[in-house]
């Protein structure tokens, strides 16, 4: 491999996934509508709330300080990152390197931790709230997650992401039990890190039940729009992270630019099949009481456990 | 003098006197108290550089040892200095530098008599530390350690007409001093009644298993006690909001390190023929350590009480480090077994340089505030933006967030946990993923809270009305922090230096060091085992981070606009909001409260419906207390009681006994 | 690892078991309970069709067939039945708190897979692992009988404990001889019916189900 294909790889999928991810989060919408027998506002919806709220002058409170401005930008960088490491689309990225499975949780910490001294910044009652939910989800899903990712690096033994989708997409299949436990630990954690159903819901400001939304109140305009832009590409960087660890099937090799058009097809079939999963998923199950919360990521945590445990017992 | 000859021990032996000179200076200078802190400090904080630089030098040099002139008669005091020592000489000159600097400008406008007690008792103490680190036998060792004791305590007292403070210190001495005592048993042990105490002699000792055994419980609950380890914790939160807060920062920062290294040095270099069942014992101590004080940091709202939880936690996750390398050592993985210990040392030095920043930002705020109340706080990033940019580096690092220096550390442990297959021992091996589990459950808690300390004392809106406008710190103290935040940042961005130094150490120590494909990757990235299983590369982190958010904000300004107004904040359209409708340090403590509720004593006061002013109160304890300190002391107080019956106050029963035992000597010794 | 298609299709069997065990150990509604119960039997017979095919013993696909009318279709029918004529669908009232439980389950499984550990090295067939999830399925069945207030999820556990029995007996040893069999789902079945016209009975006496109210049973 040289290095230009390299960089060539690294900002198309760069590039590619940073496009795509409101489209991601259109199509789960579109989805859920049709699930819920309504009509829904069409895949292309998202990127016309993009394009609205960068028009928008920016309102800002008296009293934000800087770090309320510069956290919209911080968050888009760090997901930027994100999906750039993650090997969407192949495996021989420049950047991947730069952060294994470990750094990229450590990445989510961070943008968890900017988002939510945002929220604190104006000194809301909602934005306090806001924060402290965000922070009690997130350190009840950081273990479960790193115990996911645990499982598929001592399959792999390695922490590197393009590593581990060499060693379970690119050999002859073997079925990993473990992999089973691992996989639904991940959904769970899945679902509490996006601000899914059954631990937010995305689309209500009921304020006994918001979370996200309770942080990124008070912004408007390019901000909220870089957020909401952030968020979509936190989630389609998860849904890649478990693309790439549960069914890595596809991903092209090191500078292989034959299995590029492959890469591309299954990564969108993929990538439907998620988003279509992922919408049922939330049709089919209810917002949980903030406090089930421990409970359902407690489960997530111990199924990862689990799953550690077994690969220890069955597969060495 | 011949300076040409001279080898690192030389060097330090200089700095620490030169130290102990400019605290007796000082205490001279009581009159003029512009020349302590404006000379005093400021030249105390260059020995500091120049005895950090002489640690680094000395991690690279072989050991070099030498005879003080001075001692007992027939008990010279011996020194010596190798890898581990320098690193920790490091540690110590790197962190003290900035805190010096820090309080020169800290103590200005104190009084001169208390200002030159201070500056001895300070200074004192730094020497004390340096000899500790250096000392090659137990007597040099405990005298050294004793008066470092010594000195911090007249420092957490300084304040003493509080008798909140006076209470706190002697809770210090005492466990202190229980710490001491176990060390010195160690040494005892490890002595066995034949030849001397130097660590020569105790280093070539050969044990029975069972009394190496217990020379290493000794030695881990005696340096356990100094470092803050759990049973033995309750010093730390009483001592450090005692103290003022750059003692704090020494205290927390370094002093807790020299437990660290006294630990390191005994089981490591002078027991020897480590187990993995002890390091099992330090491994689950770690954990629970970590967890409980990180659980504990997040029900604070006195910020420097909260800022000493954390110590106990760091002290933790430092031991998980070290129980992980013992556990590999005591399996015959020597190699995986460095990499545990390059983690919990690389958190060392770490926790020092983050946590003394912290104190040291929390000593901005109450200076300038007059305020460890958390919950009086609240916006004080518009009067202070610079010491609210350093405690923010401060608050990222210490929740191991990247590209900053915590997250190195924890990422080291992981990895160190990830070699768990390699261990025989089923249940073992099962064990050491779920500690890194508890690793990553207490580095997310520490996220959570420092969100609660940054987000309520810096952000938001303030609670109550200051006394006067607060004002950002001082030159000195803001170049004090600063130091400390470029030591976060270098050490966060380039950690492949450091790894090298301290695989310098391991070789010195455990007689492997890491693979030589580690250590060929580059400066850029940090690969501890090898490039294919694990890489990370905090520069290219920080850099795309950076270019992404440079660009974006181009983008959207020539995409689009950049037209910005100013309005009330929107909050839902609520209209009645004060800034007592923010979170209190308490509340935002409350789902941590709810879900982890046994492991606290909570105490609740709940008004009656009817209360016509409802008050709510709650308060938080700690069950040890109750559990083992209260009957340990109502103990020695029956026993006592019984004991005191021996005094009779005439003086000729107090003949009558001293007869008995000459009579029962006589009958021993016939 | 290199074992063969039908040990790995095992293995995973054995995952998805205990997998199962976990969910009913923390599930807390009796109907999903008892629909995880239906699950894990069908399980239980996907393997037991594994390894009759992979081994070539006939009276194996007998037992797979047995496990599938007894407990995926006869018994969880009557369970559902008996719901429905108890009118007991609640949430099920747990002693200790879900999180404790789950620790708990967890130190359980680190128990049994050590146990089994030494076992597994004398065992003959190709899935000696098995055994130490059989032994983590039949350990937290009972914890989860222990855990439970409500007589119907003890009996699921107990249920659910000769599940992990019956595979502990086909992966690690190649089945039972057919008549132990044939013995042991009559004993079930009929166990099951008889607790059902306990049920009534206890219902009657103390108008509720939850096994509380049988400590005033004893004697004083």
């Amino acid at each position: 491999m040289n290095v230009t294909s390299g960089i060539i790889f690294q900002v198309l999928q760069s590039v590619l996934v940073v496009l795509i991810a409101p489209l991601m989060l259109g199509w789960v919408n579109q989805c859920r509508a049709w699930l819920q027998n309504k009509s829904g506002a069409g895949i292309w919806q998202p990127y016309k709330v993009l394009h609205k709220l960068f028009h928008k002058d920016a309102v800002l409170a008296h009293n934000a300080s800087p770090l309320f401005r510069v956290t919209p930008y911080i968050l888009f960088g760090c997901m930027w990152l994100a999906v750039g490491i993650v090997p969407v689309l192949a495996t021989s990225l420049p950047f991947a390197p730069a952060a294994d499975v470990i750094a990229l949780v450590g990445l989510f910490a961070l943008a968890r931790v900017f988002i939510s001294l945002a929220g604190m910044d104006v000194g809301t009652s909602f934005g306090s709230m806001g924060a402290r939910r965000e922070m009690m989800i997130g350190f009840l899903a950081e273990p479960a997650m790193l115990m996911t990712l645990f499982t598929a690096s001592l399959i792999s033994h390695s922490t590197s992401l393009a590593t581990i989708v060499e060693t379970l997409g690119h050999r002859e299949f073997v079925i990993y039990p473990s992999m089973a436990f691992a996989a639904v630990a991940f959904l769970m954690v899945l679902l509490a890190e996006n601000a899914r159903i059954p631990i937010d819901n995305p689309s209500t400001h009921l304020e006994l039940t918001m979370i996200h939304e309770a942080m990124i109140l008070e912004y408007s305009a390019r901000h909220l729009a870089l957020i909401e832009w952030a968020a979509s590409l936190k989630l389609t960087a998860y849904v890649a992270i478990g693309i790439a660890i549960f069914v890595p099937w596809g991903i092209a090799g090191a500078g292989d630019w034959i299995g590029l058009p492959i890469a591309l097809a299954a990564l969108v079939l993929k990538l439907v099949g998620a988003g279509a999963g992922l919408a049922l998923l939330e049709t089919v199950s209810a917002k949980m009481r903030i406090f089930r919360a421990p409970e359902f990521l407690g489960t997530a945590f111990m199924l990862a456990t689990l799953g550690m445990l077994i690969h220890f017992l069955l597969e060495r | 003098m011949d300076f040409v000859s001279w080898r690192p021990i030389e060097a330090v032996v200089t700095l620490a006197v030169i130290w102990i000179g400019l605290g007796v200076i000082g205490l001279a200078l009581m009159r003029t108290p512009r020349l302590i802190t404006g000379a005093a400090f400021p030249v105390g904080a260059l020995v500091s550089l120049a005895l950090a630089a002489t640690g680094l030098w000395a991690i690279g040099a072989p050991p070099s040892a030498a005879i003080l002139p001075a001692g007992l008669p027939d008990l010279p005091f011996h020194v010596r200095i190798d890898a581990l020592s320098g690193f920790f000489l490091l540690l110590l000159g790197g962190v003290s530098f900035g805190i010096s600097l820090f309080s020169s400008g800290y103590f200005r406008g104190n009084g001169g008599q208390r200002l030159g007690l201070l500056c001895l008792q300070y200074h004192v103490f730094l020497a004390s530390m340096a000899f500790v680190l250096i000392a090659d036998d137990a007597y040099l060792f405990m005298i050294t350690w004793e008066s470092m004791a010594l000195s911090s305590y007249f420092l957490v007292t300084t304040e003493h007409h509080q008798e909140q403070n006076r209470k706190a210190g002697f809770i210090y001495l005492l466990v202190a001093h229980i710490g001491a005592l176990g060390i010195l048993l160690c040494f005892g042990v490890l002595h066995g009644g034949h030849g001397d105490y130097t660590f020569e002699a105790l280093r070539a000792a050969n044990l029975s298993g069972f009394w190496a055994t217990v020379a290493f419980l000794l030695a881990f609950f005696g340096f356990g006690a100094k470092a803050g380890m759990l049973p033995l914790h309750v010093w730390l939160p009483e001592a450090h909001p005692a103290a003022p807060s750059p003692v704090s920062a020494l205290m927390s920062g370094v002093m807790l390190k020299t437990a660290i290294y006294g630990m390191v040095r005994v089981i490591y270099d002078l027991i020897g023929g480590i187990r993995w069942e002890w390091g099992l014992t330090v491994l689950l101590f770690g954990a629970a350590t970590s967890l409980f004080g990180v659980l504990f940091a997040l029900m604070q709202h006195d910020l420097k009480r909260l800022l000493a939880y954390h110590s106990v936690e760091n002290i933790g996750i430092i031991l998980i480090g070290i129980g992980l390398s013992m556990v590999f050592i005591g399996s015959g993985h020597p190699v995986a077994g460095v990499l545990g210990l390059i983690a919990g040392l690389y958190h060392t030095l770490n926790h020092a340089v983050f946590k003394g920043l912290l104190f040291l930002g929390a000593g901005s705020i109450l200076k300038s505030t007059g305020l460890r109340n958390l919950n009086e706080m609240g916006g004080l990033i518009r009067y202070m933006p610079h010491t609210a940019l350093y405690f923010l580096v401060g608050a990222l690092a210490i929740s191991a967030l990247p590209p900053l220096n915590g997250f190195v550390s924890e990422w080291l442990t992981f990895q160190a946990s990830l070699q768990a297959p390699l261990l025989e021992s089923s249940v073992v091996r099962s064990l050491v993923p779920i500690v890194a589990a508890v690793l990553a459950l207490s580095g997310a808690l520490t996220g959570m809270c420092f969100v609660k300390v940054y987000g309520i004392a810096f952000l938001g809106q303030h609670r109550h009305a200051f006394a006067e406008q607060p004002r950002e710190a001082s030159g000195w103290e803001r170049a004090g922090m600063l130091w400390l935040t470029l030591a976060c940042f270098a050490l966060g961005l380039f950690p492949v230096f450091m790894i090298g130094e301290l695989n310098k150490i391991c070789l010195a120590l455990i007689g492997t060091g890491l693979s030589d494909e580690a250590m060929a990757s580059g400066w850029l990235w940090l690969a501890p085992t090898a490039s294919a299983q694990a890489s990370y590369s905090p520069v290219v982190f920080l850099l795309v981070i950076a270019a992404v958010f440079g660009l974006t904000f181009l983008v959207v300004r020539l995409v689009y606009h950049g037209r910005l107004r100013r309005a009330d904040p929107w909050d839902c359209g609520f209209p009645a909001q004060t800034s007592r409708m923010q979170d209190s340090a308490d509340a935002f403590g409350q789902p941590i409260r709810q879900i982890f509720a046994p492991v606290y004593l909570i105490h609740r006061e709940i008004p009656r419906a009817d209360d016509p002013q409802p008050v709510f109160r709650q308060s938080v304890e700690d069950r040890h207390w109750y559990a083992m300190y209260l009957p340990i002391a109502r103990l020695t107080e029956f026993l006592s009681g019984h004991i005191g019956k021996l005094q009779q106050g005439r003086i000729s029963v107090y003949l009558l006994y001293s007869f008995l035992t000459l009579i029962a000597l006589l009958v021993f010794a016939q | 690892m290199d074992l063969p298609f039908h040990a790995q299709l095992i293995n995973l069997f054995a995952a998805l078991l205990l997998l199962l065990a976990f969910a009913m150990l923390t599930q807390r509604r009796i109907l999903s309970l008892i629909n995880l119960f239906a699950a894990q039997g069908f399980v239980l017979v996907l393997s037991t069709l594994v390894v009759a095919y992979s081994t070539h013993q006939s009276h194996l696909y007998y037992s797979a067939m047995l496990t599938l009318v007894l407990k995926v279709l006869l018994l969880p029918w009557i369970m559902h039945r008996l719901i429905r004529a108890l009118n007991v669908r609640w949430d099920v009232e747990t002693l200790i708190n879900m999180p404790a439980t789950m620790l708990i389950g967890i130190v359980l499984v680190i128990f049994a897979f050590n146990l089994a550990t030494p076992i597994t090295q004398f065992a003959g067939t190709i899935n000696k692992s098995t055994l130490g999830i059989a032994t983590a399925c039949i350990l937290l069945a009972f914890l989860m009988m222990i855990t439970r207030r409500k007589a119907v999820s003890q009996v699921i556990g107990f249920l659910a404990m000769e599940n992990g029995l019956f595979f502990a007996a086909t992966s690690a040893t190649y089945g039972m001889p057919m008549v132990v069999e044939l013995g042991i789902a009559l004993d079930v079945l009929v166990g099951t019916l008889i607790f059902g016209v306990f049920f009534f009975h206890i219902r009657e006496t103390f108008e509720s189900l939850d096994i509380h109210h049988l400590e005033k049973l004893k004697e004083r």
